[in-house]
């Protein structure tokens, strides 16, 4: 017997349907290009100089794709970490302030990545 | 006194008497682990970046990531961001539907392995290479 129970009604009980799914998958697609962009930039540039790596991420280009990076990774490790902390803390309150921590520490990794990026792409 | 026998004797699911791991229950640990050990990463990344502001700052931590200890988590970090990302095309491989028939599985899940393995040892060749 089906009944109409077996379809999910309006956005399901979490309340943002598929978002949080295709969230996921697209920076995932594109952290694919930049992830690999920046593990060459990083590898190439670890140990260098002050004066080269200053040189290097000031440069338009680099700065915009590390930005992007940036932006995308932090989406997607703070939706990453809210699964996990939903698999494995059931009690309510301890759920909620590891949820609230979760996107304060990725809004704090970002900002602070996003600053460090721009002062030196302005030479401040 | 004899206890009745009140159930079959059968094992009990999960069947822990013939529980074993697989590559793919592995790799899926691993996928996660390794997304959990980036999470942690980025403050090493933001260390770094930030340091650049100041060059004295920057000497002791290019000092740190030049020492057996640093260069241990860099190749460490590296190996996580590539098999986080080797293992996140494997999700999206089985997005469209392919790859989940047994053998492919193994396969998918070999190759993330290996792949990520072969590909940080060729990232640190070729950037010690262009650096000379």
């Amino acid at each position: 017997m089906r009944t109409p129970r077996r379809r999910v009604r309006g956005l399901g009980p979490a309340h943002s349907g598929t978002g949080h799914f295709w969230l996921q998958r697209t920076t995932a697609i594109a952290n694919t290009g930049l992830v690999i962009y920046f593990v060459f930039l990083f590898a190439t540039l670890v140990g260098r100089s002050h004066a080269a790596v200053v040189a290097t991420i000031g440069q338009p280009l680099v700065a915009i794709l590390l930005l992007a990076a940036i932006f995308s990774i932090v989406i997607h490790m703070r939706i990453g970490m809210q699964v996990i902390i939903e698999d494995y803390v059931h009690g309510e309150a301890a759920k909620i302030t590891l949820l609230m921590a979760n996107t304060f520490f990725a809004i704090a990794v970002g900002l602070a990545a996003a600053f460090a990026v721009l002062r030196i792409s302005f030479g401040l | 006194m004899i206890e009745p026998k009140t159930h079959a004797e059968r094992p009990l699911s999960p069947h822990l008497q013939i529980y074993r791991l697989t590559i793919t229950m592995v790799m899926s640990i691993v996928h996660r682990a390794t997304g959990a050990a980036l999470y942690v990463g980025t403050i090493l990344f933001v260390w770094w970046l930030f340091a650049a502001g100041n060059p004295r700052r920057f000497e002791t931590i290019n000092a740190f990531l030049g020492s057996w200890i640093g260069r241990l988590i860099l190749f460490g970090y590296t190996w996580a961001l590539l098999h986080h990302l080797l293992g996140g095309v494997r999700h999206l491989i089985w997005d469209t539907g392919r790859g989940m028939e047994p053998g492919e599985r193994e396969f998918l899940a070999w190759a993330t392995l290996i792949g990520s393995g072969t590909l940080t040892v060729l990232v640190w060749l070729l950037a010690l290479m262009l650096r000379g």
